[in-house]
């Protein structure tokens, strides 16, 4: 059976449309930026605080942080990387990125795309409160569909519980 | 892709004057004694000469042997073994001497001719005889081809499983699924179709980008799917038999979760934007997209119920997900899962009584049913991770994927298709030749021709 190809003009028009409507949604979902945070990263709930799976943009700016089971809010420790990568960002702005939202194999596959969904945009939503031009940051949801570790174990379950923000130029 | 048969109904001959109570099986139970079943060899009659090649393709004992696998797979049905016969097939078809069935012990029996008629066509034909009473229950016969005999025995098999039940069958059904491969941090998803028993697997994607959640229209036409084609997830639709697929709206955002509507229309679906999954129905041919629910929380899961005047749907605005219902224009919402644990992938039942689900309760995944109030809930089977339940046509098994844990180093998990009986009983694997998830049941496939 042949499978007929999208048109990209196509594409490509739906994804600009996708950029022009997040410039207009910013702010209105986005937690006030966090006050210096202590610089330990603190646990909450049972999100990972290991550096295990993680990589970096650059030197010391941490690509990804980690949620607690169901939950998408920011934790003291995600805060504290997410100001890393604000930083970052901040200091070569030609640089653009996507956020990948995920979630642990422990939920139903279309709920969880929805979840990776919520989580990828609370941390655009907080790189956007810090100063980073929404047009630089895409967002896409993969679910429980990459984990990062494939074991089924409540280790491997909190470090797939992440976002990961992607370099995409 | 659709095979046309020709499909003549030559007699359906009912016992109208039957003095005792007809052998009719009870499927609203649990069945653990199922029916002693004779099902003889068929016969090549005269019409066929002896060196004529369609003797050669043995359907004279094909076809019985595939209306025997589907009858024993449904839990219904036990056929007796074939040396114990005592009648030859034409013998047997023409008359059955009943004393001899009755005698291993059958209570109903299913004999078959095949012939060529005046036009050289291929003629299949069928009784089922009630051994206890002593009578013919029905005749059917079917103008084919050689290359069709699976579907003429899969409508077979549903004859006979109507007239024995009472209800629709539904062997002559595809399903369509996931076929994946490769690791689990980068696994490789494809669409598959295959008949319900398994047999004939054809893949309808590469495998050159993510898809997930494949459902048939219930005119069987279209299949609507999520892609991750040039790693934007949306909804596609699949026209089947021009093999062409299409973006479904141009929604700024993921589209995921599709469903069709009962008359085939319109797709009910998720779209995600801002941090927010809200319902939307989508009418295929106008592009008009009417929205839903407008809640913060997470909406997803839609399905409709079969008179399209309701849809339950998964959300998780109390807190915790959970199951609701509200009417086709999204007014009327009410939350209808109240037990322990987390409720999602709802789907409404073919007959429209039922909602099954996936539970989560104490670290351990269930696939239930319960009326579509939310009252008498029934748990059906539990293991370490399974869901996404998809209705037989005919609304009496429910078919869905189960996952095995992976060990430290992410191996030995697999993913399979199961089915059930909507009664609890009847577990089975299907077998597939990759590992496989997201299974949907079609629509009969001669009803919706």
């Amino acid at each position: 059976m042949k499978i007929a190809k999208i048109s990209f003009i196509h594409l490509a028009l739906i994804f600009s449309l996708f950029l022009g409507a997040c410039t207009t949604a910013q702010k209105a979902t986005a937690p006030a930026p966090a006050p210096a945070p202590a610089p330990a990263p603190v646990a909450e709930g049972d999100a990972y605080t290991g550096t295990d799976t993680v990589k970096f943009l650059a030197d010391g700016v941490p690509d990804r942080v980690f949620f607690s089971t169901n939950k998408f809010n920011l934790t003291t420790a995600a805060v504290n990387s997410l100001n890393k990568q604000a930083a970052f960002l901040k200091a070569n702005a030609n640089l653009n990125v996507t956020i990948e939202g995920h979630a642990d194999e422990r939920g139903t596959r279309e709920y969880n795309l929805a979840l990776g969904e919520k989580r990828a945009n609370i941390v655009k939503d907080y790189l956007i409160s810090n100063g980073i031009a929404s047009n630089r940051i895409k967002v896409v949801s993969y679910g429980k569909e990459r984990p990062a570790n494939p074991a089924s174990s409540a280790l491997a379950w909190s470090q797939n519980r992440r976002s990961v923000t992607v370099r995409s130029n | 892709m659709i095979q046309r048969i020709l499909i003549v109904v030559l007699l359906l001959l009912f016992q109208q004057n039957s003095l005792k109570a007809l052998v009719t099986i009870d499927i609203t139970r649990g069945n653990l004694d199922p029916l002693p079943t004779a099902i003889s060899d068929f016969y090549f009659d005269d019409s066929i000469k002896p060196d004529d090649s369609i003797r050669k393709s043995r359907l004279d004992k094909k076809i019985p042997e595939l209306v025997e696998n589907n009858l024993q797979r449904s839990g219904l049905f036990f056929p007796l073994e074939k040396r114990s016969f005592i009648q030859k097939p034409e013998v047997a078809h023409a008359t059955p001497r009943f004393e001899d069935w009755i005698f291993i012990k059958a209570q109903v029996l299913v004999t078959g001719k095949i012939s060529l008629d005046k036009n050289q066509r291929l003629r299949v034909e069928f009784r089922l005889w009630d051994v206890v009473s002593a009578k013919e229950l029905s005749s059917l016969a079917f103008f084919t081809t050689t290359e069709n005999w699976r579907r003429i025995s899969h409508m077979i098999s549903d004859k006979v499983y109507e007239r024995l039940t009472g209800e629709t069958g539904y062997f002559d059904s595809r399903i369509i699924y996931v076929a994946e491969t490769g690791p689990k941090t980068n696994r490789v998803k494809r669409l598959a179709v295959m008949d319900q028993d398994g047999y004939g697997v054809k893949y309808l994607t590469l495998g050159n980008e993510l898809v997930l959640t494949p459902r048939f229209s219930p005119d069987n036409k279209y299949v609507t799917y999520m892609s991750y084609f040039r790693n934007l997830p949306r909804v596609y639709l699949l026209n089947i038999e021009a093999g062409i697929q299409d973006l479904l709206g141009d929604f700024p955002g993921m589209t995921f979760a599709p469903r069709f509507s009962p008359d085939s229309k319109r797709v009910i679906m998720s779209f995600a934007k801002d941090g927010n999954s809200d319902i939307y129905a989508m009418d295929i041919k106008t592009k008009v997209v009417e929205r839903l629910t407008d809640h913060p929380s997470i909406d997803t899961s839609p399905s409709y119920s079969p008179d399209g005047s309701s849809i339950t749907f998964n959300s998780d605005r109390s807190g915790t997900q959970q199951i609701y219902t509200m009417k086709g224009d999204g007014t009327a919402v009410k939350r209808i899962s109240f037990g322990e644990g987390i409720y999602g992938t709802p789907v409404w039942s073919p007959r429209g009584d039922l909602i099954a689900f996936t539970k989560f309760f104490r670290n351990r995944f269930y696939i239930g049913v319960m009326r579509t109030d939310g009252s008498g809930e029934r748990l059906l089977t539990e293991n370490f991770y399974q869901e996404a339940p998809s209705w037989s046509p005919n609304g009496r098994v429910l078919i869905f994927y189960r996952e095995t844990p992976s060990d430290d180093k992410g191996r030995g998990g697999n993913a399979k298709l199961w089915s059930i009986d909507l009664t609890g009983y009847n577990e089975r694997m299907i077998e597939t030749p990759t590992d496989a998830s997201d299974p949907t049941w079609s629509e009969i496939l001669s009803k919706s021709k």
